[in-house]
């Protein structure tokens, strides 16, 4: 009993969870005057934004505008593409994630977790591809893996209807359990911060609802930065709301806010439909 | 510690994985820089071989000779040396197994040991004389002299009309007839294997049934991959005796049956190459010109083979350049004679099928044959 | 072809040849191929499956990516009677290794590294990004994304065309012609230097210039039905691999 307790502490360490500095506690993400362009193109035009800990933030504009750029510039995502140049700031707990050289990679996209807008599952089992993440970051105790699996699924809402079928094809559930079996997957690794692109474009209402609660309960564990063309989703879900448009982040104010009382024009007629 | 060691494997297995790349890399453009070296060899090469010399008299003013002059000479098409831009004069042929006719034995010696000596006198007395002779009865400062010959120039290798690598005294390297021979077996394989290959690409594609379809692409695709001594084998049983019957040919190998082996090879890739392209169609096109009120054919004429030409286009690409390499099926149905073709129905030789026959005797033949085959 | 079937017995399988070549059986023929097979296999996979992966996954586009693309895509399509030529003046000749079934394999291995990367390359290119992103969105370095989900995703495409490639091996007669077949050699190699007699080198021997054509003609019938066999063989074990891998990848 007490070996393997020992053994759990030590596998904390290899994970390695960082809090957030003191004086940063509020201040989750920033990102101060990020230009992103992809070979010639502006795609991101200084961005500054501060998204608190434990918020949902989400991120609203027209097609093409740069939400899925800048949400994937937040793990360095955009690095596997060629031809992406970088330049600013981007800060998680107070750390620049493009210049600070002793935050590898790897170690910020266990941080940073993200879903997709389609599930994208492995073609693993059930329970392998929530483990998948626990043993690439050099897990292999057995135990720990199953309780935090069993975990993750509960956290995403997905235990239940999974259970008795862990060993089974990923690929036999239906695309809204795909989508929570891939948001128990980013959760199993433990990261401190979110990051969803469209992740209920792909669903049907009921499962819409789902991820919604979701999203509302990991609120209080996680830092949620959510893109969606939705706009009652995004009223519903998120705490601050962000309008994007042609490459500029042009508003960045409270849902409430942006919803209700607008500062700018383009940010009123995007959101009562007469963007043009 | 543990992680310690992953890292340095995963390091390890990163490094390896960056030096097959290298490796192949240097591999490949080794292989092309020696085929290059190799032929390239040709062109410091004289057509007479090394341990043979070409002699004439000292006073005659003709000292260099092509290999073609001196194949005429041989075969006394050439019997002046005016021809030749030398004086009038008759040209005397001589071999060394001639010389018994102008000495005895005797005089020869035994063991040969006059020879050369015997060799010189009589080059020297006739002046009209050219010699064959080993190297080694070729005497210095003697009477007679040896002739320089041209080396092999491209010029020469693409006009020569005659592929003769043994002959003596000079070796003949013309291409001209096997490219011919490539060129008519390659030519008349397309043609045999276009119109059936992509006719049966359509009805494969569009027309015929799932079930049908389903049974005869793993078929055709299973025809691609039978060796082609299997074919070769099989134009030699079959397609051979057949053309001989239909036409009355003293022989059945000839060009015709070479092209009908080849069609027959590069039948399946035309066919499931292009029947690929046309399946690969979006439905939603086929279904917008059939609204319009299409039908069938005006539609696979006007949409779907516009749409996947690119693709039938690759797959002719293929055929012909399955086609063109093949080497031992057409070594098997062709007769291989390297002279220039007059019709389909003669023996021919291609390039491929040369080097298989003649490996090792020459580096020309991949000197031809990269310049061919890129 | 069906007059193969007639011929076709456990002799003709097991035997040497006898009374120059126009009775006895064909199995040191099918040894020397099968030997043949697996040694270019040998030389061709882990490298050609290596710089594949290399090749796709870890090579940035740009100018070396496409001339090495260009370079493999030439060496794919010269004929293989080239390789032959090659493989003679290098292996056999240059480091003098004779007429012997490793200057074959290699021959061979050189002949199938193309198809070889090539298949991988494009088995790897298949696997769609999402599965990568997902994988790195995890933490996981490159490397671990490529042999945990890339690889096992694309590997029932890869060992498919891997085992059409030994198919296209099996067949090839140009490039043993002056590397490592023998005319005539009932008996069995003692080491890999020794010569072997090879499926269709002995077909073309047999129909073309054997020392009794006529009499050997059921000789040659039977070893081109085997030769088709084998092929049949490869690629029947190809397309159930296919469906058992892609079975299973779903499920591990
Ligand atoms: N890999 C890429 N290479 C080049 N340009 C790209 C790339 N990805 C995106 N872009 C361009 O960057 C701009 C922003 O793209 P992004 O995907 O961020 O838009 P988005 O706001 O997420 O749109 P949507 O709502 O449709 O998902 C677009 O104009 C797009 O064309
Ligand atoms: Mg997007």
């Amino acid at each position: 009993m007490e070996k393997q307790f020992k053994d759990k502490e030590s596998i904390e360490d290899v994970m390695q969870m960082q809090e957030p500095s003191k004086q940063n506690r509020t201040v989750k993400i920033e990102s101060r005057n990020m230009e992103l362009y992809y070979g010639e193109f502006h795609a991101l035009k200084g961005i500054n934004i501060a998204i608190k800990t434990n918020s949902v933030a989400a991120l609203i504009g027209p097609s093409g505008c740069g939400k899925s750029t800048f949400l994937r510039s937040l793990n360095r995502m955009n690095d596997l593409i060629d031809g992406v140049k970088i330049s600013g700031q981007v800060l998680i707990d107070g750390k620049d994630i493009y210049n600070s050289k002793a935050l590898r990679i790897e170690e910020l996209r266990k941080k940073v977790g993200m879903v997709f807008q389609k599930p994208n599952p492995f073609p693993k089992s059930i329970f392998e591809n929530v483990a998948y993440g626990l043993r690439v970051n050099g897990i292999s105790h057995k135990s720990f893996i199953e309780e935090r699996v069993e975990r993750s699924l509960k956290q995403a809402a997905l235990w239940d209807e999974v259970k008795d079928k862990l060993k089974k094809s990923a690929f036999e559930l239906s695309g809204g359990q795909q989508q929570r079996l891939c948001i128990a997957r980013a959760l199993a690794i433990e990261p401190s911060v979110l990051l969803m692109d469209e992740p209920a474009s792909a669903l049907d209402p009921i499962s819409t609802a789902k991820i919604e609660e979701l999203i509302y309960e990991l609120k209080s564990d996680y830092t949620i930065v959510i893109v969606t063309h939705n706009m009652q989703q995004a009223g519903r879900v998120s705490d601050m709301t962000a309008f994007f448009y042609l490459g500029e982040l042009v508003e960045y104010d409270s849902t409430k806010k942006i919803f209700t009382n607008p500062e700018d024009l383009r940010t009123q007629n995007y959101i009562t439909g007469r963007f043009g | 510690m543990k992680t310690i060691f992953k890292k340095v494997i995963s390091k390890f297995v990163e490094g390896l994985l960056m030096m097959s790349g290298t490796v192949t890399t240097l591999a490949v453009l080794f292989i092309v820089f020696y085929l290059f070296k190799e032929s390239l060899g040709l062109f410091n090469m004289t057509p007479v071989e090394d341990s043979y010399s070409v002699l004439v008299n000292k006073n005659n003013p003709v000292k260099k000779l092509s290999a073609q002059q001196i194949k005429l000479v041989f075969d006394q098409e050439i019997t002046n040396w005016k021809q030749l831009g030398g004086n009038d004069a008759e040209i005397e042929l001589f071999r060394t197994e001639d010389i018994s006719n102008y000495y005895s034995e005797d005089e020869i010696g035994k063991n040969f040991e006059h020879l050369a000596q015997r060799i010189n006198e009589h080059i020297e007395k006739h002046r009209g004389i050219i010699a064959f002779v080993a190297s080694e009865y070729e005497m210095k400062n003697a009477a007679s002299v040896p002739l320089s010959v041209d080396k092999i120039t491209l010029l020469e290798l693409m006009k020569g009309k005659e592929w003769f690598p043994t002959a003596q005294p000079a070796a003949q390297f013309g291409v001209l007839p096997l490219l011919m021979g490539t060129l008519l077996v390659s030519l008349g394989a397309i043609l045999l294997a276009l119109p059936f290959g992509i006719a049966a690409a359509i009805y494969l594609a569009e027309i015929a049934d799932t079930r049908f379809r389903n049974i005869a692409k793993p078929l055709i695709e299973l025809l691609a991959g039978i060796p082609s001594v299997v074919f070769g084998f099989f134009g030699l049983v079959v397609i051979v005796p057949m053309v001989q019957q239909w036409f009355n040919l003293p022989v059945g190998e000839t060009a015709l049956a070479g092209s009908i082996v080849l069609g027959i090879m590069a039948l399946p890739t035309i066919i499931t190459v292009s029947e690929d392209a046309l399946h690969n169609t979006p439905r939603s096109m086929k279904e917008a010109s059939l609204a319009l009120g299409a039908n069938k054919w005006q539609t696979i004429l006007r949409v779907v083979i516009p749409y996947s030409i690119s693709g039938i286009t690759t797959a002719v690409i293929l055929g012909i350049g399955r086609a063109i390499g093949e080497t031992m099926a057409v070594l098997m149905v062709t007769g291989n004679a390297a002279v220039i073709p007059h019709s389909i129905l003669q023996p021919v030789r291609t390039i491929p099928a040369t080097i298989a026959a003649e490996l090792g005797e020459a580096p020309l033949e991949d000197y031809i044959l990269k310049h061919c085959s890129f | 072809m069906l007059k193969g079937i007639g011929v076709i017995s456990w002799e003709f399988l097991t035997e040497m040849p006898k009374d120059g070549m126009t009775s006895g059986g064909i199995f040191p023929a099918i040894v020397g191929t099968l030997l043949l097979v697996l040694g270019s296999m040998l030389v061709a996979f882990p490298i050609g499956i290596m710089s594949g992966i290399c090749m796709s996954e870890y090579v940035k586009d740009g100018f070396i990516k496409r001339f090495v693309t260009v370079m493999t895509n030439n060496l794919a399509g010269i004929p293989s009677i080239v390789f032959g030529l090659f493989g003679m003046e290098f292996f056999v000749n240059e480091l003098k290794w004779g007429d012997s079934i490793i200057a074959g394999s290699f021959t061979l291995g050189l002949l199938a590294i193309p198809i070889v990367i090539r298949i991988t390359e494009e088995s790897l290119k298949s696997v769609s990004k999402t599965f990568r992103e997902a994988s790195m969105a995890l933490g996981a370095t490159k490397l671990q994304t490529t042999y945990k989900v890339v690889l096992p995703i694309a590997m029932p495409n890869i060992v498919t065309g891997l085992i059409l490639s030994l198919s296209r091996v099996s067949g090839e007669t140009a490039p043993i012609l002056f590397t490592v077949a023998a005319y005539f050699l009932p008996k069995l190699p003692n080491s890999i230097f020794d010569q072997v007699m090879a499926l269709p080198y002995h077909l073309y021997v047999i129909s073309t210039s054997g020392t009794n054509i006529e009499a050997s003609r059921h000789m040659a019938y039977g070893t081109a039905l085997v030769l088709i066999i084998i092929v049949l063989m490869f690629n029947l074990l190809a397309n159930w691999l296919r469906k058992y891998l892609s079975r299973k990848v779903k499920m591990n």
